[in-house]
């Protein structure tokens, strides 16, 4: 496959032909922040919390794909404080209390918090009404932490090709969702599944809490992105 | 249960339980119902081979859909804002009374529901409704009392229609009330139009030249984004694919525009032939036009009009005379989402799915309906495409500005003596506007709809075009007794309501600033409300997804550029911060609850 060259806030990088912006500048060590991408999902850039600018255009990192010539900014001052209220924006949408929180330690959003330094969002709480999810055999969703990344909904289909997991509704009352019929014939392996590509503490496997104790999570010790830029 | 089963059973077997037709499957057990409640969306997912939770989250989305019921007669009345200033509120004061139930509810025999929606395409004739799919305009209280006295009786909503509009709303297909409020024509779109004729021409030309041709007129898309029409044809030619689509963007959902529903009205050949000649451009064999729901009652005369086209031989197997070129045009109703208007969400929602736009690339070009290159073009710029097949691409681009040839359809509304459909030629400047449209005593004008701007006095000499006022068409005019932070706290109420709520910063975001423009309008704001209003304006039009977020912003942007003044009458001076916590508000309900009066102290 051709080789791209391409520059993230100056730095040449170079990139295979059909990675998007945010698999190439992994592939050279420098870190945009993700929330709603995972490995091995198509993309969807529900957060926009990777979004960079290109040509004096905003665009998400995790969907557009780099090309030849391009001169990517990533951490200017302007993006990284966007950025920063991008994860604000999520925490006052929901209903967050962090030390209760069985994922607390390995939650993305909690690990982007620290990273980004929020102390307090800038923005109003604003306390949404939202019911938890909890006659599913296998899983149960706290849809309080839910922060409409689609992970699930991308992820976790029958293999007859049915969406487990949706979401309901619009604008702020947008909610995800789950199909009780096909929840109710999870397999143990799906369940877990559903729990660990979820980056907060929304898909809960049940009967399971604080396996690994709070201190020797996955971001207690390294912040999110260390392993990127190593 | 049994009942509910074969009803739902009879509805998709009808869309033969294609699942790109959830939509109209959906509308159907609806009307039958009067409601979609969880049994029902259980039903459709088995009938449709779907998961429930597609269902529902179909059913959820759309505004005309509902899970709760919506009265054997649904009301609908627009509240949008200018619907507001022509007294929609003391209208539905009086659907109240009569009926006997607030705006939320259902009257308790089940009877009569009301309900509010954002703009219904009418704002030339506001306050308008629509009950039953049927519209009523104009709205009095007396009128309120006769359709309210006749839905108790049990009428057929469409009889108590006694008055009919102009032109083709009294052809007996329509039948509407809704008057078309043309004041000025132009050459290309109002101008008489013979049918056959322009279709005939370009099926003489080579596909190539056709978009030759429309690049030479410069055409640029109608919807309001103004991307230019041949090129946009030209990339969808060039994509690779077996089957290719053309689709009409026939969602006119920004508030205060309503001219695609005169042309839909007046010049449905013509769309259709532009549609055709599209068709053939790209090497389409299928058309689709996408209807917004609110549209309905159009539905059975366009489908009336593409028939005679099939018996005329304009459209079907040898289109146009064309040996070899076979097209035929579908239509879509949709069911109330505004976001419906941007195109790949409006291809989703085509395809019978949550009208959540798509992220680029690919674009629609390269894979669009049904995973195919699609071309999505606004009504307005078929009808000049099949224009310009007629007179040529010369002859429209000597109209207009350097930037923006041909004429515009604008649908003016608000503080004006005579609200209506104006074709002008691009360039025309906003005063000369007002005085034909007799709006002299504008204190503001908004330009292109919520979406667009908010001017005032200073900037009615430039010019609406796209290189200076870019409109869709939507120019409401506002007097000079209007609170304007009340049409602006309209704007941000419909963003956040449409919303597809996709992204966060469209999602999170116009509820944020929808927060913070009421504390300032209540009093509690400072002048570090006002900056921070500023920089989330920034925020959500840099980081949104699609269009919507991008633009939802600007009443706010605007209004605090151009009529600053009002929102520093608002504000606390010289103070840092003020609180918007309001203890009495806060404790009202639990001293209510414990039967007490609160002591507040000092607060």
């Amino acid at each position: 496959m051709s080789e791209i060259k391409f520059t993230i806030d100056g730095k040449e990088c170079t990139a295979r032909a059909g990675q998007t912006i945010v698999e190439a500048a992994k592939a050279n060590r420098i870190y945009i922040p993700v929330l709603c991408h995972f490995e091995g999902l198509k993309p969807a850039g529900t957060c926009r919390i990777c979004t960079v600018r290109v040509g004096g255009r905003f665009m998400a990192a995790c969907t557009t794909p780099v090309a030849e010539g391009m001169n990517v900014e990533n951490n200017t001052p302007a993006i990284e404080d966007m950025r920063k209220e991008i994860i604000e924006m999520l925490f006052v949408e929901g209903n967050h209390m962090c030390p209760t929180c069985e994922k607390s330690g390995n939650c993305e959003l909690q690990a982007l918090g620290y990273r980004y330094k929020m102390m307090v969002p800038r923005f109003p709480y604003l306390w949404p009404q939202r019911s938890v999810i909890a006659d599913a055999p296998k899983i149960y969703l706290d849809r309080n932490r839910c922060v409409q990344c689609l992970r699930c909904v991308r992820d976790v289909i029958t293999s007859d090709g049915k969406h487990v997991f949706g979401v309901t509704m619009r604008g702020g009352k947008t909610l995800i969702s789950i199909d009780k019929e096909l929840a109710a014939k999870l397999t143990e392996e799906e369940a877990v599944k559903a729990m660990n590509q979820c980056p907060v503490g929304c898909i809960l496997r049940k009967e399971i809490g604080f396996k690994i104790p709070i201190g020797q999570r996955k971001y207690d010790t390294k912040p999110i992105g260390s392993e990127i830029e190593g | 249960m049994g009942n509910l089963s074969e009803i739902v059973k009879k509805c998709a077997d009808n869309y033969q339980k294609d699942p790109t037709k959830m939509l109209d499957v959906i509308r159907d057990v609806q009307a039958e119902l009067g409601q979609v409640a969880d049994d029902a969306i259980a039903e459709i997912a088995k009938q449709m081979n779907v998961s429930s939770i597609d269902v529902e989250g179909v059913v959820t989305f759309y505004h005309f859909f509902s899970k709760e019921p919506v009265g054997k007669y649904s009301v609908y009345l627009n509240n949008s804002a200018v619907a507001v200033m022509k007294g929609c509120y003391d209208i539905a004061k009086e659907f109240e009374k009569e009926a006997g139930c607030k705006f939320g509810e259902v009257s308790s025999d089940g009877k009569i529901g009301l309900h509010y929606t954002a703009d219904i395409g009418m704002n030339d004739q506001e306050p308008s409704a629509i009950i039953n799919d049927v519209i009523f305009t104009n709205l009095t209280s007396d009128k309120v009392k006769a359709i309210v006295a006749d839905m108790k009786s049990g009428k057929k909503i469409q009889d108590t229609v006694k008055e009919f509009g102009d032109g083709n709303n009294q052809n007996a297909l329509i039948k509407a009330m809704v008057k078309n409020n043309i004041q000025k024509t132009g050459a290309v779109l109002l101008a008489p139009f013979e049918p056959g004729t322009a279709l005939k021409k370009a099926v003489s030309m080579t596909p190539e030249a056709v978009i030759e041709e429309m690049k030479i007129s410069s055409l640029r898309g109608r919807g309001g984004a103004g991307f230019p029409t041949g090129m946009k044809w030209d990339y969808t030619r060039q994509s690779a694919g077996d089957k290719k689509y053309i689709v009409c963007n026939g969602d006119e959902g920004e508030p205060g525009t309503f001219k695609d529903r005169v042309l839909f009205t007046e010049r449905a050949e013509m769309l259709f032939e532009g549609m055709a000649i599209g068709g053939y451009a790209i090497g389409a064999d299928e058309g689709l036009l996408y209807l917004r729901g609110e549209y309905m009652y159009l539905k059975q005369y366009l489908e009336n009009v593409l028939e005679t086209m099939r018996k005329a031989g304009t459209l079907g197997k040898n289109a146009g005379g064309k040996s070899g070129f076979n097209f035929d045009i579908k239509i879509q109703m949709g069911a109330g989402a505004y976001i419906c208007g941007e195109e790949s969400a409006l291809i989703e929602s085509a395809e019978g799915k949550r009208g959540e736009p798509r992220n680029r690339p690919p674009f629609p070009a390269q894979r669009g309906f049904m995973g195919k290159p699609t071309s999505v073009n606004n009504v307005e710029s078929f009808c000049s495409a099949a224009r310009i097949m007629l007179e040529g691409g010369a002859w429209f681009a000597k109209m207009g500005t350097a930037q923006s040839k041909g004429t515009k359809l604008l649908s003016v509304s608000g503080d004006c003596k005579k609200p209506g459909i104006y074709e002008v030629e691009f360039g025309t400047t906003v005063q000369t506007l007002l005085e034909e449209c007799d709006g002299r005593t504008a204190q503001a004008v908004q330009v292109g709809g919520p979406s667009g701007v908010c001017i005032d006095k200073s900037k009615y000499g430039n010019r609406i075009c796209f290189d200076d006022l870019a409109t869709g068409g939507s120019v409401i005019v506002i007097g000079p007794d209007r609170d304007i932070l009340e049409v602006v706290h309209n704007f941000m109420e419909f963003f956040e309501e449409e919303s597809c709520g996709w992204c966060t910063p469209c999602r999170a975001g116009n509820q944020l600033l929808l927060h913070k423009l009421e504390k300032v309008m209540h009093g509690h704001g400072t002048e570090s409300d006002l900056q921070e209003m500023e920089k989330w304006c920034v925020t959500v039009k840099s980081m949104s997804r699609c269009g919507l977020g991008q633009t939802s912003p600007n009443p706010i942007q605007s209004t605090l550029k151009n009529f600053r003044g009002l929102y520093e009458a608002k504000i606390q001076k010289g103070k840092d911060f003020v609180t918007e916590f309001d203890m009495a508000a806060a404790v009202k309900e639990s001293c209510a609850a414990a039967g007490r009066k609160p002591d507040l102290g000092e607060h």
